[in-house]
């Protein structure tokens, strides 16, 4: 007993989550959709991402280091997860000076201006995707199309994706069914068509999401909240003029509506806390996407949305608190 | 689908690993050291002077005020002092040194294990014997008893619970003594009915225990209308409010007592104490207590006198593992961390818990991710997140306002957190800070 005991107060155990295990959770859960968009892409999907990831974990170092001077806490993976999201936004031919100057922004600005994980309000890596976006709308609008395993980088083939091509039509006066090239939903689904790197394929990204749940990392609730209500209003439009609004399952499929749902809307930082209030986020954030896409200047809206939504979460867990236990005193 | 309570809660790992040791009488020590301060309430006041003999079961402080409990002695021997000692709660308070002597009981107490099943009681003698005993809640709380039975006028009682879900980890206390004195904690939740005048009786089981369970559902046929009732696994489902609302789907309202909902909740351990001191005579001065750890040899479960050093059943168990690095009285949850293991069991006293030097120490801090699992875990609906940063940031009227005092240390919400922050402590030191203003304001 002449060794010294440590004395702290209860409780005395902790449970098995960590900051660390959350972040490669995410990024495990990443893992099929990375492994389509190589399919489908080629090595074009491996250089963005490499390139996001090194250059998020770096910029975190040095502005850890040398701006904040405080100790860089670049393993907990919070940096690499915000550099493969990023990735995952952008184009797989996208030049490598951009993925850096994206990277910075979204490291720099988006998160460590605010003081680094946990304080940021906005998603980080959509910072620095809509920075691109308007910055760089051509380069960030020209996507390669699934041809299989590519070994071009810079010379891809591009085209349109289904909603660019679908809000084209309909702007020169065309009729859905008079629209070329427009992928079946099973190709959809599987993700055999043009768009950013992480978005395209439904099945994996559905399978990552599994996994989150299975790990229990994100709760159901802002993904199922968010595509039911892309669904009911985009399937509302539809009836009323199914020759100009597309169907509810092509809107979810196309785009970053899946990616968006399971993967940035989820991201605790910048979601809200309770249950109730992660509804009406993921609902805001869906009608928000709808009324972009059918209405708005730009094909897809997700980006924007979320980032909206972002900036109401203090307010929704202001109004949105638990029900206190004995403050409605059930069946009695 | 088993019963459980609606709002938060944890499930940690169980580690119950003394749930088949049976229980073993401790022996006895060569000198207990009983404190005054064992309950709830005021201390009570030492009848006996230094130099005295006193017997097995003797009275030696009485009762002092009306929230207060009487204090037996566990030994035979000679009064050697009354003076200031540590006791488990790290403070140094008055206690009664004894000086053992042979094992010499009141002739008054039935030593016997035969079991006498008669009930025919007045409640009032129910009453006084338990308040005579010197019997206070043993889950750990330690509120005497006797006033818990006393149902305020105006207030009726109607269900008792009996609290066997022991839903610390590691403890297993509660399971033994369900397994082996289960026809008398029957008896004992009889006599509590008796004393209440209720006529529903619930006694509940967490669902890790299913030879308890089998074994008190048997047993309880012969008890009507006594309900052994099982409810699926969940951290902190012990807690009053919790099992209340696991059973009878009620929401005790904040602020308020299980009375205002006709219940009364009691340890299954107090139902056994309540037994004895009716049926054997026998006042509170032994209880069960677990001691138990990943390294400790011989995880056990012992009777022990009132007043015994915990270093004896330490050295009972196999002694203390080399590496040990933090000793907790109590369950890992909401126990308490012992800076020596020369301080007495007390009534309160249902563990004695070793950890080694890596489980010991705290994970290093690191910022919140707003993942929100704190809020989602709270069994009180409570936002452990926001008291935090109220508590750092000394917010005392908001602190109140977001009612940081409905908090019961439950320990969920930092269990949980992934970046391992102190939550509770900051929550604790703004739920004393908001106590005092709520004082003043009142005076």
């Amino acid at each position: 007993m002449e060794k010294l005991l440590h004395i702290s107060p209860s409780p005395h155990i902790a449970g098995e989550y960590s900051v660390q295990k959350i972040m490669y959770g995410v990024l495990l859960a990443l893992l099929p959709a990375f492994a389509a968009s190589v399919y489908f892409f080629g090595i074009g999907a491996i250089v963005v991402t490499a390139t996001a990831v090194v250059s998020c974990v770096a910029f975190e170092y040095l502005i850890q280091k040398y701006l904040i001077k405080g100790t860089p806490t670049i393993l907990n993976g919070s940096a690499a997860l915000t550099g493969v999201l990023l990735a995952f936004n952008v184009p797989s031919n996208l030049p490598i000076l951009l993925i850096v100057i994206g990277s910075m922004v979204a490291i720099g600005i988006g998160k460590m201006s605010f003081g680094g994980l946990g304080q940021n309000p906005f998603n980080p890596a959509l910072v620095g995707r809509v920075f691109l976006l308007i910055s760089f709308p051509v380069q960030m609008t020209s996507w390669p199309l699934p041809m299989g395993f590519q070994t071009k980088y810079f010379d891809a083939i591009t085209g349109a994706t289904p909603l660019a091509l679908v809000k084209e039509g309909i702007k020169n006066g065309q009729t859905l069914s008079s629209i070329e090239n427009i992928p079946s939903h099973m190709n959809l689904f599987y993700g055999a068509m043009g768009g950013s790197i992480g978005e395209i394929c439904a099945l994996a990204l559905i399978l990552g999401f599994a996994f989150m749940l299975y790990r229990k990392i994100i709760t159901w609730h802002i993904p199922v909240f968010l595509i039911s209500t892309i669904f009911a209003f985009t399937g509302i439009m539809h009836l009323t003029n199914p020759e100009k609004y597309a169907d509810p399952l092509f809107h979810i499929l196309t785009g970053g509506v899946m990616l968006g749902a399971i993967f940035m809307a989820t991201d605790m930082v910048t979601s809200p806390m309770t249950h109730k209030g992660m509804a009406i986020f993921a609902i805001g954030i869906g009608l928000i996407t709808v009324i972009i896409r059918l209405f708005g200047a730009y094909p897809e809206g997700i980006s924007f949305a979320i980032l909206i939504m972002n900036a109401f979460v203090p307010l929704l867990n202001k109004w949105t608190k638990p029900t206190r236990f004995g403050e409605e005193v059930l069946n009695g | 689908m088993l019963k459980t309570f609606k709002k938060g809660g944890v499930h940690p790992a169980e580690n119950k690993l003394s749930a088949h040791a049976p229980i073993i009488k401790a022996e006895i020590p060569k000198t207990v050291t009983i404190p005054l301060g064992q309950h709830i309430g005021a201390p009570s006041s030492p009848i006996v002077t230094k130099g005295e003999t006193v017997k097995v079961g003797q009275i030696i402080a009485k009762s002092n005020g009306f929230v207060s409990a009487n204090i037996h002695s566990s030994v035979s021997g000679v009064v050697a002092k009354i003076e200031d000692t540590f006791d488990i709660t790290g403070f140094s308070r008055p206690a009664i040194s004894i000086t053992v002597d042979g094992d010499d009981w009141l002739e008054t107490i039935d030593r016997t294990e035969t079991i006498n099943s008669n009930l025919d009681y007045q409640p009032e003698h129910i009453i006084k014997r338990v308040q005579e005993s010197g019997i206070v809640g043993l889950g750990g709380a330690t509120f005497p008893t006797h006033i818990k039975l006393s149902v305020p006028t105006g207030k009726k009682a109607e269900f008792l619970i009996i609290n066997g879900v022991e839903c610390e980890p590691y403890l297993t206390a509660d399971h033994r003594l369900m397994m082996e004195k289960g026809e008398q904690v029957l008896i004992g939740t009889k006599l509590l009915m008796a004393a209440l005048g209720v006529n529903k009786a619930y006694i509940c089981i967490e669902n890790n225990k299913p030879d308890a369970i089998q074994h008190l559902m048997q047993l309880a046929k012969k008890y009507q209308p006594i309900q052994v009732v099982p409810l699926k696994v969940k951290y902190p489902q012990g807690g009053e409010k919790q099992l209340i609302n696991a059973v009878l789907k009620r929401e005790v309202p904040s602020g308020g007592l299980p009375i205002d909902l006709g219940v009364i909740v009691q340890n299954v351990g107090t139902a056994f104490a309540v037994y004895e001191a009716v049926q054997k005579n026998k006042p509170l001065f032994e209880r069960i207590v677990t001691v138990t750890g990943k390294t400790v040899k011989k995880p056990s479960n012992f009777l022990v006198r009132i007043g015994t050093p915990a270093i004896q059943l330490v050295e009972a168990a196999g002694g203390i593992p080399d590496d040990t690095g933090k000793i907790v009285a109590g369950g890992p949850m909401m126990g308490k961390a012992l800076n020596s293991l020369d301080v007495p069991i007390t009534k309160g006293a249902s563990g004695i818990l070793l950890f080694d030097r890596k489980e010991g120490k705290r994970l290093p801090i690191s910022p919140c991710i707003r993942c929100g699992k704190c809020v989602s875990v709270c069994p009180m609906g409570l936002e452990p997140y926001l008291l935090m940063t109220l508590s750092e940031k000394q917010i005392w009227d908001r602190s109140e306002k977001e009612n940081t005092m409905d908090c019961m240390e439950c320990g969920s919400c930092m269990y949980t957190c992934p970046a391992n922050r102190p939550l509770l402590d900051y929550i604790r030191l703004s739920k004393s800070t908001v106590g005092q203003l709520i004082r003043t304001r009142k005076q």
